[in-house]
């Protein structure tokens, strides 16, 4: 009898243990403690969980591991073949490289990248970093200086590289955290099937923001319920698509900015965020845009592009140079027709004032992390990857626009349909602001933008931007005009 | 007997068995629950962030995040909207539905309350991320209501955009119902026959058994019942964020998926941090409002 007794206080006690662990597991999941695990959450990931093993046993090779964003297309992503076809032809034998993506949508990579810099177990040898989010991981220590190893480069100092891009991965401090290997610019794609149909010219040049809603207008008119007449993404869960390509875009468009640069404070209140939240808004009330339940979607983006656009669903998109890629071969969705169906017209300024059109230039970099094990062979090849050769192949594939000036005059990159155009766009191009800030500010503006979109009006949805940016920025770095 | 029992006197003045039984599962507690619970306490006073300036130099901020929080309009949002989805769900949704379904089944045939059993229980089975999903495909503007009742020529509704948070509280109540199911189950298997068969000879109507006899009979267990499904409603995150991901705009913004969103979006660790003590705060309030109701 006694001896059952303990047997079962021994079990009861063992039951109770298993319970707090897995109660404690559980709260710590449900978020009471989202401060204190950041290798949990990288480990699903787990950039290179492996590269530690592999360094300590002498005779094997050293891996080199680059992460990347994976869009959940796996083996069809271009970074992936890239990575792949490079590595095969590298003549380090020394060293494997290993793609090790990270599955996210586009504002979850950011921090799953920030966590796993954070650690020696989980920081990879080489990352790809947005150059947006550049300011802000070089500021918290996450990236390595590049500054020193640059100055031995000879593709770095004798011009290959378009000296404005260098400005897209050059930190607040004036040091250089990256090599860019694709820029950007955004414009206005149309259909110009649908224009023919409808009475649009075929080349068409709008010339000020009125003339993009008449064309709009015309279309939604003679065109028929079925095609949208113009796609911008507005929703906060396109997250930074909708600050950049639609809100940006119209924002610098009217000749005022984000931030001053001259005082270093944010502009909280002007007439162009009046101007470019009435855009949104005349768009929303005429109903000249998307369906609200397509657009306020993660999956907007492409919807648009993989979807209504080829389908002959959408007549004008404002959208990002780097859309063809899809329409490749070898893309995700291939359209061969698009080369001559789509044209790409430069974004107006709000009233044609100069320079007369406006782009904002994004693009991403390769950097290596203040937390990487083999940052000397990391370097090593990020100069081969990026050479002449490997950057072009990449750019095509990809459907990006080339940061080195040698690649823009090949004639191999030339003959992709839209790269002299997109390119062209580039010298009205402006970028967004290198603060710390901004990733804060931006998912602000998209807030701001969505809520225009679904039906508040201007003045209050700018109104509400005020207060927040002026609560993340502090009273003191803000600016009225 | 053994030392196990505390209530003997002499034994318990000399002998801390039951300590050393306690003592790993103190340990964990401290570990793994207390801890946690005290960091995040800690951090809340900091600027502690994700990436930027901030994320390199770990700052005493004092009380600023909670300031930014009394201040922060989606913060009322959040906490109206998590009080509209735990009312929705758990406390009507779940618990009456959990409850109807119980005393449906009672007396009934073996096998009819096995089938059914079977069928709520699938909705609690199905981890919530595949629910989400389920739900999510149901709910879509191609999905499978939408076929249904297009069918019968009514128009199509884009659901998770018209009514986003009404699509949340089925999806919850679908997913939680059998548990509050289960309890109920068990607790009317518990009240005795005779007093319901005596009632009856008196001549009270159904609904007087349930009223009068059933439902005081297993009032702490609906209390119990109310407590638990309430702290499980509360952190309910990965359902609503793959349905509706808290919008459109910020209707289905409950303070989980705010709390996610500060610190993993906008990169501001410490003031999620803050947040998600108002949450728990929430639940303690919640908490200690059952079991005083529960005394009573």
């Amino acid at each position: 009898m006694k001896h059952a007794k303990r047997k079962w206080a021994l079990m009861s006690s063992a039951l109770l243990l298993a319970m707090t662990v897995g109660c404690s597991s559980s709260s710590s999941g449900s978020g009471t403690d989202s401060g204190s695990t950041p290798k949990d959450t990288g480990n699903e990931p787990a950039p290179s969980k492996d590269n530690g093993d592999k360094g300590t046993t002498e005779t094997a090779k050293k891996t080199i591991t680059i992460t990347y964003r994976d869009d959940g297309t796996g083996e069809k992503v271009p970074l992936y073949k890239w990575i792949k076809d490079v590595a095969s032809q590298y003549p380090n034998k020394d060293v494997e490289i290993k793609p090790t993506p990270i599955q996210a949508s586009e504002g979850d990579y950011f921090a799953k990248i920030a966590l796993a810099l954070k650690s020696k177990d989980t920081a990879p040898d080489i990352v790809t970093e947005d150059t947006f989010m550049l300011n802000s991981d070089a500021s918290a220590g996450f990236l390595e200086p590049l500054d020193e190893r640059l100055k031995g480069w000879g593709d770095w100092t004798n011009g290959s590289f378009i000296e404005a891009m260098k400005k897209g991965v050059t930190a607040s401090d004036g040091k250089v955290y990256g090599v860019p290997y694709n820029t950007d610019s955004r414009g206005l794609w149309y259909n110009k099937d649908i224009f023919k149909k409808v009475g649009l010219p075929e080349d068409w040049q709008p010339k000020s923001w009125d003339e993009v809603l008449a064309a709009a207008r015309t279309i939604k008119e003679k065109a028929g319920k079925d095609v949208v007449p113009i796609w911008m993404n507005l929703g906060k869960a396109t997250g930074e698509a909708t600050s950049m390509q639609t809100y940006e875009m119209l924002l610098y468009g009217t000749g005022e900015r984000l931030y001053d640069d001259a005082s270093g404070k944010w502009i909280t209140k002007s007439q162009g965020i009046n101007d470019a939240l009435t855009f949104i808004e005349t768009i929303a009330k005429e109903k000249l845009g998307p369906p609200l339940s397509k657009v306020l979607n993660g999956q907007a983006g492409n919807t648009a592009t993989r979807e209504y656009l080829p389908k002959g669903k959408l007549a004008i998109s404002l959208d990002g140079s780097w859309i063809q890629g899809n329409y490749l071969d070898n893309g995700t969705a291939p359209w061969p027709e698009y080369k001559d169906v789509l044209g790409f017209a430069p974004m107006p300024t709000s009233k044609g004032q100069a320079p007369g059109s406006i782009t904002l230039a994004g693009g991403w970099a390769l950097s290596i992390p203040a937390n990487a094990q083999h940052k000397d062979e990391a370097w090593d090849f990020i100069q081969f990857a990026l050479n002449k050769e490997n950057t072009e192949k990449l750019v095509i594939a990809s459907g990006n626009i080339t940061v080195r000036a040698d690649v823009a005059k090949d004639p191999e990159y030339t003959k992709m349909p839209f790269n002299e155009i997109s390119t062209e766009y580039l010298k009205n191009a402006e970028f967004r602001p290198a603060q710390d800030k901004y990733p804060e500010v931006s998912t602000q503006i998209q807030t701001m933008v969505e809520s225009v979109a679904s039906g508040t009006s201007a003045a209050d949805a700018a109104k509400k931007y005020a207060q927040d940016v002026t609560r993340i920025v502090g009273q003191d770095k803000t600016l009225e005009k | 007997m053994g030392g196990l029992s505390v209530s003997t006197p002499h034994i318990k003045r000399k002998s801390y068995t039951w300590l050393y039984f306690l003592l790993p599962s103190i340990a964990i507690m401290l570990l793994f629950f207390i801890y946690p619970i005290l960091l995040t306490f800690f951090y809340s006073f900091t600027n502690l962030a994700l990436t930027g300036e901030a994320a390199k130099q770990l700052k005493f901020i004092g009380f600023d995040n909670y300031i930014r929080m009394f201040q922060d309009p989606t913060v009322r949002i959040s906490i109206w909207n998590t009080l509209v989805f735990l009312i929705g769900s758990a406390v009507i949704g779940q618990q009456v539905l959990g409850f109807l379904i119980a005393l449906l089944m009672k007396h009934k045939s073996k096998v009819f309350r096995r089938i059914i059993g079977t069928v709520v229980l699938a909705g609690w089975v199905t981890p919530e991320i595949v629910c989400a999903l389920c739900l999510y495909s149901f709910f879509g503007d191609e999905g499978t209501l939408n076929a249904i009742i297009s069918f019968f020529g009514i128009s199509e509704v884009t659901w998770l955009f018209t009514v986003p948070m009404l699509t949340v509280i089925v999806g919850n109540i679908w997913h939680g119902t059998a548990f509050s199911m289960l309890v109920f189950q068990a607790a009317l298997d518990d009240v005795p026959n005779e007093i319901e068969e005596a009632a009856v000879v008196d001549g009270a109507s159904r609904l007087q058994i349930l009223f009068r006899i059933t439902i005081p009979y297993i009032k702490e267990t609906i209390t119990t019942n109310m407590m638990l499904v309430t702290l499980q409603t509360l952190g309910v995150f990965g359902l609503i964020y793959a349905m509706t991901g808290g919008g459109p705009g910020t209707s289905t913004t409950t303070l989980p998926i705010f709390m996610y969103n500060q610190a993993f979006v906008n990169f501001q660790l410490g003031y999620g941090t803050a947040i998600s003590l108002l949450l728990l705060l929430i639940g303690i309030i919640l908490s200690l409002f059952y079991i005083r109701s529960l005394k009573e």
